[in-house]
């Protein structure tokens, strides 16, 4: 039987490596993909607990539809943003992208 | 008309104020505004006289309220009656004489402008006090003429001599006006008010006593003192000869000088109140004619010989308000007035002509200036006392006076004084028209003054010939027109006859001529001989008594040395021990202070700054500028929050 348990350590899981790749990637696109993956984690969550404590109810399922369409917004924002930063700046490793610096 | 008096005030006001400002813009640089105001101004108080002299007691008083101490009010106002009708008819005919002559004696002066502004300025002040109703503005007027004169003596300031003689004027007269103005006090604590009028009721009343009255009527004497140059405050007067001739007809003989006089007049009651008041002032004034009599024997400035004599016929004014002949002395001052400026105007042409001052190097002038010499041939026949001339109706009148105060050694002294005045007159005369000229180049480039000049010589002359004549009569009408009481002398009898006083005076006036004319037309005498026969009272005379060294050695040079010591004191003690040390304290302590700030409160300072410095060094190495570093502190805070939150946790778990 697949319990509770079970579906939060999954979305630990990808939580954990969501952050480890936002934290550890150089390319601002991958850094986007992680986020994506943190949102997933979260999504799990969401449906995971609806399940088990509202059977009825469908409120966990409704936000986490919302939640993947905010992240395709987010995706799109950030993609867009990305292809403006390499037009300009020929690179899109984090590192480079400090003109703000003084 | 004389609803309208202010104007006779305010109209040389106007004109001098109008003249200072705008006088380069005006035709002549103001001086036609200035003649044509004075002559507005003569006509009006020409007016204002006939009416007077019509209706004696048709007195008015226009006044203001001034300003109020408690109940005590005083007013700023106007009075005409008799005494100031005469005196401003007076005072504006010849001021305006004076003008229209200053044209031509002044043409070339750089400073023209301003002198017509003083002069109209000098002609409002003595207004002004002519027309106060009180001793208050009678005193702003005083002061006012004052400084109308100090301006005017020291007109030509690049002078050192004339600048000098401004101040001695300025300072000599201050003296007398302190008590002047102590007496002016007096009066306004002890009655309560200033107005003429109400101060003659209450002394009527008798809310003084005699001696108080008489010891204030004795300070306001001060005051004329200085004014009108009595012994011992006349030695101003001769001084003051450095301004320009036509101010010193103007001011130093015919008005300001008077307003002594004038003021002794005008205060006559309280004089009359205090009796032994009036004794002292004829006293004064019998020494002061005497005395300057007999320095304007010995001097050789022709315009210094007239300032004696001024000085001389001042106190003739005085004796005759001291022995009870008010009317007599504002008739002398009125004669005095005309024949007297126009000495000084006729000096002022023979000047213009030849360029010295000196007697000695004059003479044979009436061949060069006819007009000049028949003008001032009028002047010294009247100021010696001849017959039909004014001086002879008014000094007769004074000589009758004295006589009917019953004291005969006043009057010897008065009649001697009347020769003495005839023979340096004529000593003058002869000196300056008549002996053969001394300086050939002098007399050779003499010539007639202007018309300008001569026009109100002959008009002065004319006035000679004929005030007394007018005025005779008239002068003792207005003045028995006062708010005073009629004089306490006039009626009492005469027990000689009534040609005495006139043969005496004519004799004494001829007997002058004459010896006069001896020595210095005949040279029957040699005046050198006579010089060196009394040389010591010949010097003494040539010194002016030494007033001007008794000055010098006993107030001068004492506050002199008083003031040096003083200065030193000043030096040493303020300026050294006092102002110097406590600098030098100040210095001290802020050296102290720089010391406690530079290192103390700065280090305090300071050690926040580089606390935050030290800090931010620390602080800023956190801020990398890397979103992956800071998402690290987060988590790393998150990881420190969730390890606090299950500490919890585990606690009560282990319950």
């Amino acid at each position: 039987m697949v319990s509770l348990h079970h579906y939060l350590v999954l979305s630990a899981i990808l939580l954990i490596i969501g952050i480890y790749g936002v934290i550890t990637r150089r390319n601002i696109i991958g850094i986007l993909m992680s986020i994506e993956i943190i949102f997933n984690a979260t999504n799990i969550n969401l449906v995971a607990f609806n399940h088990y404590f509202y059977p009825r109810a469908l409120w966990g399922q409704g936000f986490a539809i919302f939640v993947i369409t905010l992240a395709a917004a987010e995706a799109v924002v950030g993609l867009s943003l990305v292809l403006a930063i390499y037009r300009n700046l020929k690179t899109l490793y984090v590192e480079r992208i400090n003109i703000l610096k003084g | 008309m004389i609803e309208h008096s202010y104007l006779i005030v305010l109209l040389p006001l106007l004109s001098a104020l109008t003249i200072f400002f705008f006088g380069r813009s005006l035709p002549l640089k103001g001086a036609v505004l200035g003649i044509c105001t004075l002559g507005i101004t003569l006509i009006h108080s020409l007016g204002i006289f006939s009416i007077l002299l019509q209706n004696p007691s048709y007195i008015t008083e226009i006044s203001i309220p001034w300003f109020r101490f408690g109940i005590h009010q005083t007013e700023f106002g106007f009075l005409i009656d008799g005494l100031s009708a005469l005196m401003l008819v007076v005072v504006t005919s010849v001021s305006f004489l004076v003008h229209v002559y200053s044209l031509g004696y002044m043409k070339d002066d750089p400073r023209f402008k301003r002198y017509y502004a003083y002069l109209s300025f000098f002609t409002f002040a003595m207004l002004l006090l002519v027309v106060a109703n009180n001793f208050l503005q009678m005193f702003i007027g005083w002061e006012l003429v004052g400084l109308a004169s100090y301006l005017l003596i020291g007109f030509w300031f690049e002078k050192t001599s004339a600048s000098n003689a401004g101040r001695k004027a300025f300072i000599t007269t201050k003296v007398g006006d302190i008590g002047f103005f102590l007496g002016i006090l007096s009066l306004f604590s002890l009655l309560g008010t200033l107005n003429f009028a109400q101060v003659q009721g209450r002394i009527e009343e008798g809310l003084i006593s005699a001696n108080t009255a008489g010891i204030i009527a004795l300070l306001l004497f001060c005051g004329a003192m200085g004014k009108s140059a009595q012994v011992p405050l006349h030695v101003w007067l001769p001084d003051a000869m450095e301004g320009p001739t036509p101010v010193s007809a103007l001011i130093h003989a015919a008005t300001m000088v008077a307003a002594g006089v004038y003021m002794v007049a005008r205060s006559y009651f309280l004089f009359q109140h205090g009796p032994f008041s009036l004794e002292i002032i004829a006293w004064v004034g019998m020494l002061t004619a005497f005395l300057a009599a007999t320095m304007a024997l010995v001097a050789t400035d022709i315009k210094r010989v007239l300032a004696f004599s001024t000085v001389s016929q001042l106190g003739y004014m005085i004796l005759s308000m001291g022995v009870g002949g008010r009317a007599e002395g504002m008739f002398h001052l009125t004669t005095h007035a005309f024949f007297k400026a126009l000495l000084f105007l006729g000096a002022g042409s023979v000047i213009h002509a030849t360029h010295t001052n000196n007697i000695e190097e004059m003479g044979g002038l009436s061949k060069k200036m006819k007009l000049t010499f028949i003008a001032f041939t009028s002047a010294w026949l009247a100021i010696s006392g001849i017959w039909p001339f004014a001086g002879f109706f008014s000094k007769d009148g004074i000589l009758e006076a004295t006589l009917n105060s019953n004291n005969s050694f006043l009057f010897w002294c008065a009649t001697f004084v009347a020769f003495l005045t005839a023979f340096y007159m004529t000593r003058l005369y002869l000196l300056v028209f008549i002996t053969e000229p001394r300086d050939k180049e002098i007399y050779n480039h003499a010539h007639e003054s202007p018309k300008s000049m001569t026009i109100p010589l002959l008009v002065l002359a004319l006035l000679s010939l004929v005030a007394g004549f007018l005025l005779e009569h008239s002068v003792p009408l207005l003045l028995s027109s006062q708010v005073l009481p009629p004089n306490v002398h006039a009626s009492s009898a005469h027990t000689y006859p009534h040609w005495l006083v006139p043969a005496i005076s004519s004799a004494a006036a001829l007997l002058g001529i004459f010896l006069s004319y001896l020595i210095y037309w005949l040279k029957a005498v040699s005046a050198e001989k006579i010089a060196s026969t009394f040389s010591w009272p010949y010097r003494l005379l040539l010194k002016k008594y030494n007033f001007d060294e008794f000055y010098i050695y006993c107030i001068i040079k004492p506050a002199d040395w008083l003031a040096q010591k003083l200065a030193l004191f000043d030096y040493h003690i303020f300026d050294q021990l006092g102002v110097d040390g406590i600098g030098f304290l100040t210095v001290k302590l802020s050296q102290i202070h720089d010391w406690f700030d530079q290192n103390i409160i700065d280090n305090l300072v300071d050690i926040w700054g580089k606390l935050s410095l030290l800090g931010s060094s620390i602080l800023r190495k956190f801020q990398t500028g890397l979103v992956q570093n800071y998402i690290l502190f987060i988590l790393f805070g998150f990881g420190l929050l969730m390890v606090w939150q299950l500490k919890i946790n585990f606690i009560e778990l282990l319950r």
